[in-house]
């Protein structure tokens, strides 16, 4: 009986566990590998040991990707960040048509970024300029994404447009763990407006804020298609995130073994963002 | 009392905010049924509606970019991802959440399965295209596997953790009439676990139908398209007719507007059980 059981759970585990490291483990070992290594993709290559990482800290190109995506990540973490909150008071408020609403809001996120960035560069492209031109704003008579000062802006834009409608939803149901009495306790005392979000609801919704922190840093550290689908990295590669030079010059540019050094420091940023993360809002929570 | 109140200015507030959904969304379909010469720059033409609903522009953009394949492919893709991964994913979640306790051996299998999700798709990018192409895997059916791989780590995270509600007294006394682990399982473990299946199916589901990367860099040589990777590759053929572009655009969307406005509540509900657990 007790044999039946280890048996059956052995043969659950082997095969499935085969497959993740078929497709997971061992593709990341060969990266490591290549990594070493002066590959171009194809033909011969030589293992050149650490070279590709010291030319990493020298490489222009590299750390400009890395510049652009971690200020892509911050600024738009804080922005989405701020309305999503902001959004989900007001629809967790005294409303009428609560879930039409809600539904509405959610919406965006349901939408493939690739496309969705394809429709915001035609606004950007031509809507917005015209409409500034008709108006008199000359900061905005040309678009934003053919100047390599602002381009950045407009990938902040089609990112939080689309994560703004999740972080809302996470919110609202975190106010929703939030129990009446807490208010009406916090009424008595005298609480209103931002006092009463700041001290009573904030802290009660402190996981919550965790989740969305996690989720935005993470996307918006391994954002692809929306720089795919609006500048390609340009003008003058000051859109370039990670993700995409290292599909970029990875895939077909030739530079194999050195993108793939440059994936592996990646992989370590996002696993130290992330345990670091966890640790501090894990500590925060306790504290609460 | 109190509760019938509605609050106005929260009201105007939202209903004000809705424009920059609906908006995005009305000059979609307007571009969509426009014809190039009824393109101008000034404010009233770019908001006016097309002078004629013709669905010229749908057709053209049909053909252009093989619409019906990319669509199959897309749903085959999706479809057969979401299925494996509740089969495969729940049993794996099912097999860990239930040993990881007491077995040191199934405790280090779960943590390295979950640990799975810290790597980033761009270090296994590479590697993964040599490899599918290497094994005869670089077409759909490569993807598939490679999703079912991407997601198991979320997924398996989400139903062990599901698990630790479900008391051992079930099996236990399933266990008693005779029944094997595995008839169990099914029998009696995986449909309690219904909830959980609607939310990886959803969270897998939406994932999976607007990845670009995953068939970017594994199909890039089978001449096959999903959805959204047609989008990319026939991008150049578009030129500067943006109209039929926005037709194409807006034909690869309505799937999953159709599929949201049926199943709003079991998305939402999945989305937020997914990031929430």
């Amino acid at each position: 009986m007790k044999n039946e059981r280890k048996r059956t759970f052995l043969l659950i585990t082997i095969p499935i566990l085969a497959l993740f490291i078929c497709f997971n483990t061992i593709p990341l070992i060969r990266g490591v590998y290549y990594s070493f290594t002066n590959f171009k993709g194809f033909g011969k290559y030589d293992m050149v040991g650490f070279r590709n990482y010291l030319d990493l800290f020298t490489d222009a190109r590299v750390l400009k990707s890395y510049w652009f995506t971690f200020k892509l990540a911050v600024v738009s973490t804080i922005i989405v960040n701020v309305i999503s909150m902001l959004m989900a008071l007001a629809l967790n408020s005294k409303i009428r048509a609560k879930s039409f609403f809600r539904g509405a809001y959610f919406l965006p996120n349901i939408l493939g970024a690739l496309v969705v960035g394809y429709i915001f560069n035609y606004f950007f492209t031509y809507i917005i300029p015209a409409l500034a031109d008709m108006v008199g704003i000359e900061a905005l008579g040309s678009s934003i994404l053919s100047n390599p000062d602002t381009a950045w802006i407009g990938i902040v834009i089609v990112c939080a447009w689309q994560a703004i409608a999740m972080n809302t939803i996470i919110y609202i149901s975190g106010l929703q763990t939030v129990p009446e009495d807490v208010y009406e306790a916090g009424g008595i005392d005298g609480a209103t407006g931002f006092k009463k979000f700041w001290h009573l609801t904030f802290p009660l919704i402190f996981p919550f804020f965790t989740i969305n922190m996690v989720l935005c840093i993470k996307n918006f550290l391994m954002v692809f298609d929306q720089i795919m689908a609006l500048t390609k990295g340009g003008p003058a590669q000051s859109t370039e995130s990670i993700s995409y030079l290292i599909y970029n010059n990875g895939m077909s540019g030739g530079q194999f073994g050195f993108q793939s050094a440059n994936a592996v420091v990646f992989f370590i940023v996002i696993v130290i963002i992330s345990t670091a993360q966890m640790k501090i809002s894990g500590k925060k929570e306790e504290q609460l | 009392m109190r509760k019938r109140e509605t609050n106005w200015p929260v009201m105007v507030f939202l209903i004000l905010g809705l424009s920059t959904i609906v908006f995005p969304l009305y000059m979609t379909i307007v571009i969509a049924f426009k014809q190039p010469s009824e393109m101008s720059n000034t404010i009233s033409g770019i908001l006016s509606l097309p002078k004629t609903w013709s669905f010229d522009n749908f057709r053209e953009a049909m053909k252009v970019t093989d619409f019906w394949r990319s669509l199959g492919n897309s749903l085959l893709i999706t479809i057969v991802t979401v299925v494996l991964s509740v089969l495969i994913h729940s049993l794996m979640g099912y097999a860990l959440g239930r040993n990881k306790k007491h077995s040191k051996f199934y405790n280090f299998v779960y943590l390295f399965i979950v640990s799975g999700m810290f790597v980033p798709f761009a270090i296994l990018m590479m590697p993964l295209a040599k490899q599918t192409a290497e094994m005869g895997l670089a077409n759909w059916f490569g993807v598939i596997l490679l999703y079912v791989v991407f997601y198991m780590p979320m997924n398996v995270l989400l139903y062990s953790g599901y698990l630790v509600n479900i008391p051992f007294a079930l099996e236990e006394a399933a266990k008693v009439d005779g029944a094997s682990t595995w008839r169990t399982y099914w029998k009696i473990i995986f449909p309690i676990m219904k909830p959980m299946h609607a939310t990886v199916a959803v969270l897998t589901a939406l994932a999976v139908w607007n990845d670009v990367m995953t068939p970017l860099v594994i199909m890039a040589g089978s001449s096959q398209n999903t959805l959204p990777l047609a989008q990319l590759n026939f991008q150049s053929q578009f030129g500067t007719n943006y109209n039929l572009a926005f037709a194409s655009y807006l034909l690869s969307l309505i799937p999953i507007l159709i599929f949201y406005l049926v199943c709003q509540r079991q998305i939402l509900n999945g989305v937020v059980n997914g990031a929430v657990k």
